[in-house]
């Protein structure tokens, strides 16, 4: 098997147990996120514990790999370097907590539901897509550039 | 405060860390899902199947998990159908003008301690409270 075909199946492997993991630790009952996120009402601190889990084995994990030359199937680490601050960043993740809020739904979890069929999971996805097309426009409309 | 889970969402947490260090380790990549998503709807040449396999991965451990343990999928269907749609234009929106989710900056960047990262996940979980403090009813 070559190096492509290698990537391609870890791809896979990583995707499959991120979708267990995502089912397990209850991202994909929207009310338990929305409830996390209601801190001034009926808070339910449950999803405190994803991301702790979440943060904490990663951030061992990625020290030990970070020692390593590099990836076994790919010639180097792509790890983003930025660490200057833009608006862009700030006000799309404004917008993505609203839509989250909204839903109880981001991106991992909606794709998770997906074979439930549930027309709202399916209405979420097509429109999360739509507005993926729509990102680069409403991008320079805000910030009166050019579109990329 | 309502009564909360700890071993269903901490298993969970560490099950999803050790994903996305699968991703770092075998292919030196960030398992950012919402980026990776895009590729795979806007897909560019060479770069389009290993996306692909990462999202088919996902959706293949959502049916297995449906199979298994079907109560863990809330029934959805009772609530707008509008809703949902709104939530899902502006999560690809923001997603995108914000260059990540809750897997890029919130599991992978914070864990990091990328500033940028940090900077976003602080932004959507403030956005995200204040959501549901005004329209929280409404959503549910």
């Amino acid at each position: 098997m070559n190096q492509q075909q290698n990537f391609n199946i870890a791809s896979f492997l990583s995707g499959l147990l991120f979708g267990v993991g995502l089912v397990i630790s209850g991202m994909t009952q929207p009310a338990k996120v929305v409830g996390f996120l209601d801190l001034f009402g009926n808070w339910d601190p449950s999803l405190i514990f994803v991301m702790g889990g979440g943060v904490v084995t990663y951030g061992l994990l990625f020290k030990l790999i970070m020692q390593r030359p590099g990836p076994l199937f790919a010639v180097k680490f792509t790890v983003p370097t930025r660490r200057d601050m833009d608006s862009p960043l700030i006000v799309g993740s404004a917008l993505f907590g609203i839509g989250w809020g909204l839903g109880g739904f981001c991106p991992g979890p909606a794709l998770t539901s997906l074979t439930t069929l549930s027309p709202n999971v399916l209405v979420f996805l097509v429109m999360m897509s739509v507005g993926m097309y729509a990102a680069d426009h409403v991008k320079s409309l805000i910030f009166r550039t050019a579109p990329a | 405060m309502q009564e909360f889970s700890v071993v269903g969402p901490l298993v969970g947490g560490v099950l999803i860390g050790i994903a996305s260090a699968m991703m770092m380790y075998f292919n030196g990549r960030i398992a950012g899902i919402s980026g990776i998503f895009e590729g795979v709807i806007k897909p560019a040449s060479g770069d389009f199947v290993w996306r692909a396999a990462f999202v088919g991965g996902i959706v293949g451990g959502g049916l297995l998990m449906l199979f298994m343990t079907p109560e863990s999928f809330a029934d959805v269907s009772g609530r707008p159908v509008y809703l949902a749609g709104l939530a899902g234009l502006l999560v690809g929106i923001g997603t995108r003008i914000g260059s990540g989710c809750t897997s890029g900056h919130g599991v992978c960047g914070v864990s990091r301690m990328a500033p940028r990262s940090l900077v976003a996940t602080g932004t959507f979980m403030a956005t995200g409270i204040l959501t549901v403090w005004l329209v929280g009813g409404v959503a549910q």
